[in-house]
C-alpha cells in the first residue's frame, strides 16, 4: 500500500487537454517520434479557452488540434461545447475512483465526483498520451469539515473563498483536500464542483468529496457501466483535521491581486465597477445562473456597467434558455456569450482596460489575468456579482435596495 | 545536457509569483514562436526583465513560485531567456513538474529567501545539493531532487530523456 510521500506510477483512466495546452502536447509527441496515443478512447480534447478564436495565432493552433484529434481518432469538443471541466462530468467521462489528469490546473474539479483528478503540464501529458502512465507523489491529506447552516445568499463560493483566505495560497501545496461535513452533504454536485475547483488556489493537488446519493443521482444518467462506491479508509491518516463553521459566514470577496486576499464583501462595499463576469469552471453552472437571475429579477444592470454571462456548457445554456433565464438576462441588460471560458483568462470576450474594475465569479484575480496589468479583479459569488451589477458598485447581496 | 554546476547572477523576486506574471495568458494563446513569447517573460513583475537578463542568470524567489495555471510556457520562456536555475523557498506543484520536464533546473531552498542580494553571484551544485553565494561566501542547503528527476533534468528534459533512452524513466521506478 502506498503511503504519503511515496513516488508511485499510476495508470491513468482519463486524460484531457485544451486549446491552451494541447499544442505543446502535440509538439512534444512529435519530437518523441510522432507517437500514436496509448488509447484514444481515454483522451478528450476541448477547445474552450479562446473559443471561437480571436486571432490568427489561436486559429492556427486550434486547426492543429483538430487535425491531431482526427488523425489519432480522439474525441474533440469544439467551439461552443463548453468548458472542459463542465463537459467531462456532464458527458459521463468522470467516475468515482478514476485517476484523471488534465493539462489544466483546475482539473481538481472532478474530485467533487469522487475522482482523483489533478492538473499537469503539457510534457507530462505527452508522456501520458504515449504511455497511459505517469509518476505521482502520494499526497498528504487535509480533512476540512464544514459544519452548520449556510445563511441566505451565502454559497459554496463564499465557503471556499473563506477557506482559502485562512489557509492561504500555498497552504495546501502538494496536498489533497477532502471536504466533508453537514454543509457538504447538503450541497449539490454543482456546489461541490465549486469547492473542489478552487482547491488548486491553495496549492492543492486535488479536492475531494466522498461520493454519496447526490453523486450517484448526478452520474447515473450520464455514465456507462457500473458506478462503484468509494469511501475513505476508516483508519485513514490526515495531516490536519480542521472544522469550518458557516453559521455566521458572510458573503466573501477575494480582493486584488491574490486569491487569498479575502474579506467580507461588506468591507469593500461601494467600490465602483466597470465589468461583471458571471461564468467559468467555478461558477458558470445552471444554479449559478439561477442565483444571478434571482437577484436580477425586476432589476436592471446599472448603466455604464457591462455584465457578461458565459454559460459553462451547451447543456447549461440550453437549460437556462428553457427556464427563461437567457431572455431575462438579456432584458436586464446583460451580454450573453457562447459557452466556454469567456474573459476569465484575458484573451477575449471582455478584456479589461487600464484602471478598470471587474467583479468576477471565476477563480483567479492575479494582476493581468483578465488581459490588463493595470486593471483590478475581485472574485465573488454569483449573488454578489449580480447585486454589484445592479448597484454599479461592489455590493453585499443582502444589502441590495428593494426593487423599484 | 544540463550541467550539474550552475553559476550566475541573481535576480530577486518575492512570494507567490504566479504564472500570469511569468507569462500573461493573453500572449500564450496567440504567439506560437517561443522566442517572441519570451520577450514577455516576467512582464507581470518586471516589465523589462527579458531585456535586462543575461544567460545563466538565476532567479531567487520566496514561497509558492509558479502558482496558478498549468501553462508550460511559464518555465519555457524562462529557459528561452537562458535562466540557469530558479531557486525558491517552495514551488507550486505543476510548475515544479513542468520545469523539470522542459529541462529548467529548479532548486527548493527554504533558507535562502532574503539572504542573497540582487546582482550577487550564486553557484549551485545540483548533484550535491549545495548553493554558495560567491560574493558573501554564505552556503545554503537545498532539498535534493529525487534521483530520477535529476536524471531527467540532466538529459535536458523529458522529451530529450525519452529520445535518449527510448522510454520513460519511471517505468522502472
Amino acid at each position: 500500500m502506498a503511503r504519503s510521500g511515496d513516488i508511485v506510477v499510476g495508470t491513468v483512466d482519463l486524460a484531457m487537454a485544451h486549446d491552451g495546452t494541447a499544442p505543446l502536447v502535440i509538439k512534444a509527441l512529435h519530437e518523441m517520434g510522432n507517437r500514436k496515443v496509448w488509447d484514444p478512447q481515454k483522451i478528450v480534447l476541448v477547445i474552450d479557452h479562446v473559443a471561437p478564436s480571436a486571432s490568427e495565432g489561436s486559429s492556427t493552433l486550434q486547426k492543429e488540434i483538430r487535425e491531431f484529434a482526427s488523425h489519432q481518432g480522439i474525441e474533440i469538443y469544439d467551439v461552443g461545447s463548453g468548458i472542459c471541466h463542465q463537459l467531462l462530468p456532464e458527458m459521463g467521462y468522470v467516475k468515482p475512483s478514476y485517476l484523471i489528469v488534465g493539462a489544466d490546473s483546475h482539473t481538481c474539479t472532478y474530485g467533487a465526483l469522487g475522482a482523483l483528478s489533478t492538473g499537469i503540464g503539457s510534457t507530462d501529458m505527452a508522456a501520458v498520451f504515449s504511455s497511459g502512465q505517469l509518476w505521482f507523489k502520494v499526497p498528504e491529506t487535509l480533512d476540512f469539515n464544514i459544519e452548520g447552516n449556510l445563511p441566505a445568499f451565502v454559497t459554496a463560493k463564499d465557503v471556499i473563498l473563506n477557506i482559502i483566505g485562512e489557509v492561504k495560497a500555498d497552504g495546501a501545496t502538494y496536498k489533497a483536500v477532502k471536504f466533508r461535513g453537514s454543509v457538504v452533504a447538503r450541497m449539490s454536485v454543482s456546489a461541490r464542483m465549486t469547492l473542489c475547483n478552487m482547491a488548486v488556489e491553495m496549492g492543492a493537488k486535488t479536492g475531494f468529496v466522498e461520493p454519496d446519493e447526490r453523486t450517484f443521482a448526478y452520474l447515473q444518467p450520464r455514465v456507462h457501466g457500473p458506478i462503484e462506491p468509494l469511501t475513505s479508509d476508516p483508519d485513514a491518516e490526515y495531516e490536519e483535521v480542521r472544522t469550518f463553521e458557516v453559521n455566521e459566514l458572510e458573503p466573501q470577496i477575494a480582493c486584488p491581486h491574490q486569491v487569498d486576499n479575502v474579506k467580507p464583501v461588506r468591507e469593500v462595499e461601494g467600490i465602483e465597477i466597470d465589468q461583471v463576469f458571471l461564468g467559468s469552471c467555478t461558477n458558470g453552472r445552471l444554479e449559478d445562473l439561477e442565483a444571478a437571475a434571482q437577484i436580477l429579477e425586476g432589476r436592471r444592470v446599472k448603466r455604464d456597467v457591462r455584465m457578461i454571462i458565459v454559460p459553462a456548457s451547451r447543456e447549461v445554456c440550453v437549460q437556462a434558455m428553457k427556464r427563461g433565464l437567457i431572455e431575462a438576462f438579456i432584458e436586464a441588460g446583460c451580454v450573453i456569450c457562447n459557452p466556454g471560458c469567456g474573459p476569465c483568462l484575458g484573451a477575449h470576450q471582455g478584456v479589461l482596460a487600464p484602471g478598470e474594475v471587474c467583479i468576477s465569479t471565476s477563480n483567479r484575480n492575479f494582476m493581468g489575468r483578465m488581459g490588463c496589468a493595470e486593471a483590478s479583479i475581485y472574485l465573488a459569488s454569483p449573488y454578489t456579482a449580480a447585486a454589484s451589477a445592479v448597484a454599479g458598485k461592489i455590493t453585499d447581496p443582502r444589502s441590495l435596495e428593494d426593487r423599484p | 545536457m544540463t550541467e550539474s554546476t550552475i553559476r550566475g547572477k541573481v535576480w530577486v523576486f518575492g512570494n507567490d509569483v504566479n504564472t500570469d506574471q511569468i507569462i500573461p495568458g493573453k500572449y500564450k494563446f496567440r504567439i506560437i514562436d517561443i522566442c517572441e513569447l519570451a520577450k514577455h517573460a516576467m512582464e507581470g513583475v518586471d516589465r523589462d526583465f527579458s531585456k535586462r537578463v543575461s544567460r545563466n542568470d538565476i532567479i531567487v524567489a520566496g514561497k509558492n513560485f509558479g502558482c496558478g495555471s498549468s501553462r508550460e510556457h511559464a518555465p519555457l520562456v524562462l529557459k528561452q531567456l537562458g535562466i540557469g536555475a530558479v531557486v525558491a523557498s517552495s514551488f507550486a506543484r505543476i510548475f515544479y513538474r513542468n520545469a523539470i520536464n522542459i529541462g529548467l533546473p529548479i532548486v527548493e531552498c527554504k533558507e535562502i529567501a532574503g539572504k542573497v542580494h540582487e546582482g550577487s553571484f550564486l553557484e549551485i551544485d545540483l548533484e550535491n545539493g549545495a548553493i554558495r553565494d560567491l560574493d558573501s561566501s554564505q552556503q545554503f542547503k537545498m532539498k535534493p531532487l529525487p534521483s530520477f528527476l535529476l536524471q531527467i533534468l540532466k538529459d535536458g528534459g523529458l522529451v530529450e530523456h525519452f529520445k535518449k533512452h527510448g522510454g520513460l524513466i519511471w517505468q522502472n521506478v
